[in-house]
């Protein structure tokens, strides 16, 4: 009954405007997108720091020594413990610029690869994103516009990716490709690349958002405006560009941090398993990795990273939610597995 | 049996309250069948949807006095309405689709109303509503107790909805336009139905609908509802008769005619009714109203009397 | 009904010969490089190479391939590691299985019951305090790298917090076998499975509490608020007994992909040597036919799996029980 009160009360606006404006009514998610924004400036300001402070980020250091409070000290100092063989890297120094969250197994500066792998992590969540919901879309509006064959042919491709478990396909896709890389055509990715894990993850998520666009244009299909347009002549390039597409971009938008959550966790298990990001370069998962070894002497080195990737995906996901709410309040858009 | 005083319903929004029933009284006697029309919108099923106590949102605040049988229901604790609910009051509801749970057969659905009322074994249970289901002219009611609602036809539906709500014998049923969802032959019947089963149970019936063919068929008396407000009130004879309000009789003069010479085109009634937030000050029907004068920038009055209308017209 | 069963086992038989395919594709049709060098591993000498090309028949035509390669994961079994000269993966699969599944079952038991509690709670509050907060935990939960999280209770139980009354009775990691010692066994798994089961209690509840509240709006809960039953018996029996369902495809979706490798990440943590530690050891030896014989595996599992929700949701589903 309220709701019927709600839609007489609700005066017509633009459906964009209206969308922004409760958008911007909502705290969380207002606060979640101060809170990505943040994280990512500092990411993207990882050159200026590493420049700055004067601590490799890259390559190993083991023999560096840093100044503090006038003291001189080893960046590894020799281990105090068991047979006194072993190295320990420096933990936090709580100082900015001066291996403020410590130093890895190589005597690099973690700070410094927070940032970097930060820059690399949001990188690939972020083009990994724009593939998957470019051929998604492409793939949804095809099988669902033209219905029949290709309708049919697509679609139960989709349901053969969609029962292959998310982790095992980029594996497999990894590992093939780790080694040797891979050349379609004119395009050539080398091993190491940071294309390769865009390109894994991009692949592997595409029946999630590829399904809900087909479902969507096919009832878009049968609506009324679009009967309509068909009637009168329009052409499907024009139907689809002008009736459809809109109403389907939606859809994308609210996927577009949701996806990226996802993909950043899928990243960064991918970069920890090893078959992500390849060294030197760092990313969020790859410096976790590193910390594994050092868990119990310098935790620092894992923690930092983690809660790294905590905040950016739940920044994420609350303004996927707050996006839904705003655009699309009846949809059934659900929150990704990872 | 039922005595409402001026009661008030109001839904907090974006743009301030609106007031979704503005001051509405009518009494409901033993064993009558009342009536209850208006267009969507008009507060008809709000009205009775507060007496049931069945607004749970927490944006709507109810005002006035209902009385059942002397017990005032008005901020009576859930623990207690609910008590009265399904015993005391039933309610039948428009669309049978939806109305059942769909997990469950209606066997299931029926016993268990009367098990929360009333402390018998599972066995009685389900042989009494073999005998409900019977009674609503459900053929092989044995088998039908284990059918789901899926399974059902929109009129078997509506028929096992009805044992549902007869099933402790209340001594008010309300019925929400329980045959707008229903085909034409279909309606008769569980029109006919109502009816019959009234008469055995002996239970007050409140009849909600939009169709004055409806009203016509079953009703004593009538009540008509226009924007969250009662305009006329009155015996069906005397209301169909002599129509006071000029709603009213624009609302009659919507029905075809079965006897005489059939006009060459049906009535309709110019404009449309109010939204919410958009009533006006005076009588809601006053822009619509070709008799309108001066008077109606204010609220009439509906007289406690037999058959009467808030027109100043009527009453000036 | 019959008609029903044997379409989805059609359906069934046709993703799982799909999957097959897809996964020969993979490891054997990606452009790059010549596949038995990937198989070979890394350094192979020339006669290695050339045992994998005879072994895997890559002198034969593509469909020969293929069938070569599915006859040796499923029929013969005698898939054997390059890397490990002449290690029999399939066995090696097989022996790994109890611990996956020892791992997920006693992760799913957990989430089904905290997910089902928190989802319901938070409904029967909706726009409480409780329920935001809920909501808000459940969110992190999903956020949090399962992987990470894993490192955090082993640096809390095995090294920060061992020595205290709290964590001192947390064994050291790694697996005890369930038949000759029950009570290690549950030891050392309860750590990994709450730490496994808290991205789905956090997902579960979240998604249940939507189902319901959108349960909640339907008209045969107002029919049973007229009844007269109460708010506990609404939410219990009839908004929630009618959520379950989609909560059953979930669940079916997300056990199936758990034990086909999802839990991968867990049990590296956590030293437990299942099918995905089989997989996550193969990766860092770049050991191909291990990783072929884990993920036909597992896929095959989670095609199954699914099915097997399938006939469930039959019977949880009147409608689609009849239809």
């Amino acid at each position: 009954m309220s709701e019927v009160v709600l839609n007489t009360v609700i005066k017509s606006r633009g459906p964009w405007a209206t969308a922004m404006r409760r958008l911007w009514r909502d705290r969380a998610a207002m606060a979640a997108l101060t809170c990505f924004l943040i994280i990512l400036c500092m990411c993207l300001l990882a050159p200026v720091y590493a420049g700055w402070s004067h601590a490799e980020p890259f390559k190993s250091t083991l023999d560096a020594t840093i100044q503090i409070n006038g003291q001189t000290v080893n960046v590894m100092e020799q281990s105090t413990e068991g047979l006194g063989l072993g190295y320990n890297p420096i933990g936090p120094t709580w100082q900015l610029g001066n291996y403020f969250l410590g130093a890895d197994n190589q005597g690099r500066d973690v700070m410094s690869r927070l940032l970097y792998g930060g820059l690399n992590s949001f990188l690939i969540a972020g083009a990994a994103t724009v593939l998957t919901l470019f051929f998604a879309t492409l793939i949804g509006l095809a099988a669902g516009f033209f219905g029949g064959v290709v309708d049919a042919v697509l679609s139960r491709v989709l349901d053969i990716l969609w029962a292959f478990p998310v982790y095992l396909l980029a594996i497999s896709l990894s590992i093939v490709l780790i080694a040797h890389g891979i050349e379609i055509g004119p395009i050539t990715i080398e091993s190491g690349s940071l294309w390769l894990p865009i390109f894994i993850i991009g692949i592997v998520y595409i029946p999630y958002v590829a399904r809900p666009v087909r479902g969507q244009v096919m009832s878009l299909r049968q609506s009324e405006f679009v009967m309509a347009a068909i009637g009168l002549g329009a052409s499907n390039s024009r139907i689809l560009l002008r009736d459809i597409l809109p109403n389907v971009a939606t859809t994308l938008i609210v996927f577009i941090p949701l996806m990226m959550a996802l993909n950043m966790l899928t990243e960064s298990a991918l970069s920890f398993l090893s078959i992500g990001v390849q060294a030197p370069d760092a990313s969020w998962g790859t410096i976790i990795q590193d910390g594994q070894g050092l868990l119990y002497s310098r935790p620092m080195v894992a923690l930092a990273p983690g809660l790294a990737i905590v905040l950016s995906v739940l920044a994420l996901n609350v303004l996927g939610d707050g996006l839904r709410d705003a655009l699309d309040p009846r949809s059934k858009i659900k929150l990704g597995r990872g | 049996m039922l005595e409402v005083r001026d009661l008030k319903v109001s839904f907090h929004t974006e743009q301030g309250p609106a007031r979704a029933i503005d001051g509405v009284s009518f009494d409901v006697a033993e064993g009558e069948i009342l009536g209850v029309v208006g267009e969507s919108g008009s507060g008809k099923t709000v009205s009775l949807l507060a007496v049931m106590g069945l607004i749970t949102d927490p944006n709507v605040v109810i005002e006035g006095s209902i009385k059942y049988q002397g017990r005032e229901l008005v901020g009576l604790p859930a623990k207690e309405m609910r008590k009265l609910r399904g015993r005391e009051i039933a309610m039948i509801f428009q669309d049978p689709m939806t109305a059942l749970t769909p997990v469950y057969t209606i066997g299931w659905q029926i016993a268990e109303q009367i098990r929360a009322h009333n402390s018998i074994s599972a066995k009685q249970a389900e042989q009494r509503a073999i005998d409900l289901l019977a009674e609503v002219n459900i053929a092989n009611p044995h088998e039908a107790i284990h059918r789901y609602p899926h399974q059902l036809s929109g009129g078997m539906r509506q028929r096992a909805v009805i044992a549902m709500a007869l099933s402790c014998n209340p001594s008010l049923l309300v019925a929400d336009e329980p045959t707008t969802a229903l085909d034409v032959t279909v309606q008769a019947q569980i029109l006919d139905l109502v009816r019959k089963l009234q008469k055995n149970h002996k239970s007050a019936v409140v009849f909600i609908t939009h169709d004055m063919g409806v009203i016509a068929e079953i009703a004593d008396r009538v009540m008509v509802m226009y924007a969250g407000r009662i305009v006329e009130r009155g015996n069906k004879v005397a209301l169909f008769s002599n129509p006071l309000h000029p709603y009213t009789k624009a609302l009659l003069d919507s029905i075809p005619l079965l006897e005489g010479e059939r006009p060459r085109r049906l009535k309709s009634i110019p404009g449309s009714p109010p939204a919410l937030l958009n009533r006006p000050k005076g009588c809601a029907f006053a822009p619509r109203c070709a008799n309108r004068f001066e008077a109606c920038a204010s609220v009439p009055v509906l007289p406690n009397a037999g058959h009467d209308a808030a027109c100043f017209k009527v009453n000036p | 009904m019959l008609l029903a069963i044997t379409r989805r086992l059609g359906q069934m038989l046709f993703v799982l010969v799909g999957i097959s395919i897809l996964v020969f594709l993979i490891f054997f049709a990606t452009p790059g490089a010549d596949p038995s060098a990937r198989i070979a591993g890394r350094n192979a000498s020339p006669e290695i190479l050339e045992a994998v090309r005879k072994s895997f028949g890559f002198d034969q035509p593509f469909y020969m391939q293929y069938l070569i390669m599915m006859k040796k994961i499923f029929v013969t079994g005698d898939l054997t590691s390059f890397v490990n000269r002449g290690w029999k993966v399939v066995p090696a699969v097989f022996e790994a299985i109890p611990v996956t599944l020892s791992l997920v079952i006693g992760a799913a038991v957990l989430w089904v019951v905290f997910g089902i509690i928190i989802g319901t709670v938070a409904a029967a509050t909706r726009g409480s305090w409780l329920d935001k907060f809920l909501m808000v935990l459940g969110l992190v939960g999903i956020s949090m790298p399962v992987y990470w999280l894993g490192e955090v209770m082993n640096l809390v139980t095995q090294s920060r917090y061992h020595d205290t009354w709290m964590f001192s009775w947390v064994p050291p990691l790694g697996y005890k076998n369930i038949s000759t010692d029950p009570r290690g066994w549950f030891l050392t798994l309860i750590i990994p499975w709450f730490t496994l089961a808290i991205l789905y209690i956090g997902l579960y509840g979240r998604v249940l509490r939507a189902n319901l509240i959108e349960a909640l709006q339907e008209d045969y809960v107002r029919t049973a608020r007229a009844k007269g039953l109460s708010e506990t018996r609404i939410l219990l029996r009839h908004a929630l007994r009618t959520s379950l369902t989609s909560f059953v495809t979930l669940f079916g979706l997300d056990f199936g992909a758990l034990v086909g490798g999802a839990a991968l990440l867990t049990e590296v943590v956590f030293d437990l040597h299942g099918v995905g530690m089989l997989t996550y050891n193969a990766l860092l030896t770049l050991d191909l036919p291990v990783i072929m014989a884990t993920v036909l595996y597992a896929s095959f599992f989670v095609v199954l799996s699914n099915a097997l929700v399938d006939v469930v949701y039959i019977f949880l589903d009147p409608r689609v029980r009849t239809a």
